[in-house]
């Protein structure tokens, strides 16, 4: 006996197949049957109206801290998932600054076992491994097993990889697996003891300074590495101006590089930082007008590849002390929708379907995990009603931590649902 | 009566008024520390706690005296022997104080933004006796009172702010509060010493001393933390006090009279020259009783807002 599931009059919106339409879409067993205007439902067919919402081929988030293992009081597998697919994804890549690192294939396999039994599986959990044994920085880790194990990208992410030797050899060996070196890019010297975005602002509140140069100088160099060693570089959450400049021009040069930036970094300014509310406190920090400026014009212009939300979990009892104390990070799964929605779509900066190549398209590309809607494929959807008005309430995240500066924002867009792997959630 | 806010977080923003009342106040408190009998009744019954989660012998003294002078029961909490270093979060902390039905809170802290977050989680006034390296209000406060004092009026007044301004919580509450008293403003120091975005703020740069020194009427010259020569931001205290030090000498070559204030402790012969500090233009003494006289001033407007 199939499983047959109807979902009537959703505009599908699929940019690997280009299609853009209100349609019906027939699964059987986990599979698309039809895509079809008008489908009849038989009498088994569970039908779901999603008359209003958008389709997208499975959203992911290539840039998640779940935390597990070492420190299951901030998030762990379980909660981070149910987080995301709240959020509207169908995966996640899971950053290796856990406790082990993800330096062992051992430590991949057991990510990605946890990942396949938290709500039946429904979200893809891809681990990024650690370029360096212990992400110290000094050698590196077992590339070859890692990614054999299951890993899709190599980081150090939580700190740079900061030796350019290190580096160039990473980029290199990197290269035989296919799988991006993602670097957290940063200075340690020229960030050291910063807490904020350095500038008029940070004066202002005697808090010390993390200068945008900390940043775009790595960024700088890697490219150079990048294009040397011929290799696949990503940039991490990237935050200033002259950071996507410094990509826009290493494009054009054709090195392959691609880079993300989180919801945060579109949305607000240093200036929030005034409330000396630790929930503005992430790194890199949030910058300027100017920057968020230039980060719209990179997401338009096609230079900012991918839209993921550094989702950094930590404990209240964490960031309940002084700004100086607090851990780096905010929550992102549950609100990078409706941020999204309403700081790039409404006002115009981006369409609906660049909002889903950056979420979806691009970063699967990035990782090697393409999903597209059309008869024949595996059923990989996320829902979304873009025009949903909700007021975010960090009281009811399903991730275990509610570490957020947007509580009490009222957002545009939403999702609605997912589907994975045979199974649906409606929200 | 009351000042604008229950708090003494800062002084960016402070409204004029309300730094008029305060330097006013603090006029007739002077008088009563002149007087044989120091002591005034005004907050009798009013608890106060002084929470020093960093060293600090004179401001706190200063606060204490302030306190005990205006007849409030005084407690004070040090670093070391609070449960600060025990791994409390400070929100704990101050639900402990809370509790304790305190009246009014003292805050100095080795972090900025620590006076607010503890404006926000309890209802006792809160005043900032120095965060981190942003503001030190009364400080700022009792540097205005001194030249107000001297000069008459702010208005007009060009003060120069020397030395290390990075990491001066005085160099910004006296910025902003100056600023706001219609006073011109100008920083000298290394360009390691100034944060970034300061000509932001209204002041000018100077990076040689003896350039600014025939345009100013006071120099407010800052302590140079000994720790600065070892984290590089110039290459030796010798230099420093070569290039940067205020000395008789310099002060001569100006051609006029210049005050010369200092926040204390003096590092002498590093920033400030021996014969500068005990100088007649000094008026560094004045500051440390004008300083009890606006913290008096201070506690007694804000628990008058009550």
């Amino acid at each position: 006996m199939s499983e047959r599931i109807l979902l009537r009059s959703g505009r599908l919106i699929d940019p690997p197949t280009g299609r853009d339409e209100v349609t019906d879409i027939l699964i059987v067993d986990g599979t698309i049957h039809t895509i079809q205007r008008s489908i009849t439902p038989g009498p088994e067919d569970k039908v779901v109206d999603l008359t209003g919402k958008i389709v997208a081929p499975g959203l992911i988030d290539i840039h998640v801290h779940l935390r597990e293992p070492g420190y299951e009081h901030k998030e762990t597998i379980e909660t981070g998932t149910l987080s995301a697919a709240y959020g509207g994804f169908t995966a996640v890549c899971c950053m290796p600054n856990t406790n082990p690192a993800i330096d062992d294939e051992s430590i991949v396999t057991f990510i990605t076992t946890q990942g396949k039994k938290a709500h039946d599986g429904i979200v893809d959990v891809y681990p990024i491994a650690s370029v360096s044994k212990a992400r110290e920085g000094k050698t590196l880790a077992p590339i070859a097993e890692l990614v054999h194990a299951g890993a899709v990208g190599l980081s150090d992410d939580g700190a740079p990889v900061f030796d350019a030797k290190l580096m160039r050899r990473a980029l290199e060996y990197a290269t035989m697996y296919k799988v991006p070196v993602m670097q957290h890019c940063e200075i340690p010297e020229l960030a050291h003891g910063g807490v904020m975005n350095e500038g008029k602002v940070s004066t202002e509140l005697g808090l010390p300074g993390i200068p945008g140069i900390a940043e775009e100088i790595m960024i700088a160099r890697d490219l150079l590495l990048a294009e040397y060693t011929n290799s696949r570089y990503h940039v991490c959450h990237m935050s200033t101006a002259a950071a996507v400049d410094l990509v826009r021009q290493g494009k054009k040069k054709g090195i392959s590089v691609t880079c993300e930036v989180t919801p945060h970094h579109f949305t607000v300014t240093d200036e929030l930082v005034r409330s000396y509310d630790t929930n503005t406190k992430m790194n890199p920090p949030l910058r300027t007008q100017k920057d968020v400026d230039a980060i719209k014009e990179g997401l338009k212009d096609g230079t900012i590849d991918v839209i993921a939300t550094d989702h950094a979990p930590h404990s209240l009892d964490e960031k309940e002390v002084d700004y100086i104390q607090a851990p780096f990070g905010i929550v992102g799964l549950e609100t990078a929708i409706g941020l999204t929605v309403t700081e790039l779509v409404k006002p115009g900066h981006l369409t609906l379907r660049q909002m889903i190549e950056k979420f979806s398209t691009n970063p699967r590309a990035i990782i090697g995990k393409p999903v597209t809607v059309a008869a024949g494929e595996r059923a990989n959807l996320s829902f979304i009603d873009p025009e949903a008005q909700w007021t975010v309430n960090i009281a009811a995240f399903r991730s275990k931590s509610k570490n957020s500066p947007f509580n009490g924002k009222v957002l545009t867009g939403k999702a609605s649902g997912i589907y994975n792997h045979g199974k649906l959630m409606l929200y | 009566m009351a000042l604008t806010s229950r708090h003494l977080l800062r002084l960016q923003g402070m409204p004029k008024d309300d730094i008029t009342k305060i330097l006013d106040t603090a006029i007739s408190f002077k008088e009563i520390l002149n007087r044989p009998i120091k002591k005034v009744p005004t907050l009798q019954g009013k608890t106060i706690v002084n929470l020093f989660f960093e060293n600090s012998t004179r401001t706190r003294t200063s606060f204490e005296l302030a306190e005990r002078r205006l007849s409030a029961d005084v407690l004070s909490f040090a670093a070391s022997s609070s449960s600060v270093t025990k791994g409390e979060t400070l929100k704990d902390t101050a639900r402990n104080i809370e509790a304790m039905k305190i009246d009014m809170v003292v805050i100095r802290h080795n972090a900025a933004g620590t006076a607010d977050f503890l404006s926000k989680v309890i209802n006792a006034n809160v005043i900032n006796a120095g965060d981190g390296q942003h503001e030190h209000p009364t400080q700022g406060l009792l540097d205005m009172y001194t030249l107000r004092e001297k000069f008459g009026s702010l208005e007009g007044l060009h003060v120069c702010i020397v030395g290390d301004v990075l990491h001066s919580r005085v160099a910004r509450s006296n910025i902003f509060g100056l600023q706001t008293m219609g006073a011109k403003v100008s920083v000298c120091g290394p360009a390691t010493l100034l944060p970034r975005g300061i000509e932001q703020l209204g002041v000018d740069v100077y990076h040689h001393i003896d350039d600014v020194l025939p345009k100013v009427d006071a120099l407010n010259v800052l302590r140079i933390q000994m720790e600065r020569e070892a984290g590089g931001y110039f290459p030796s205290l010798r230099e420093f006090h070569r290039y940067f030090g205020v000395t008789k000498e310099r002060l001569d070559r100006a051609g006029k009279p210049i005050t010369i204030l200092h926040p204390g402790p003096i590092n002498r012969d590093v920033e400030l020259s021996a014969d500068v500090a005990d100088g007649p233009h000094s008026v560094i003494l004045e500051q440390v009783l004008n300083g009890v006289a606006i913290r008096m001033a201070v506690l007694y407007l804000l628990g008058a807002s009550e």
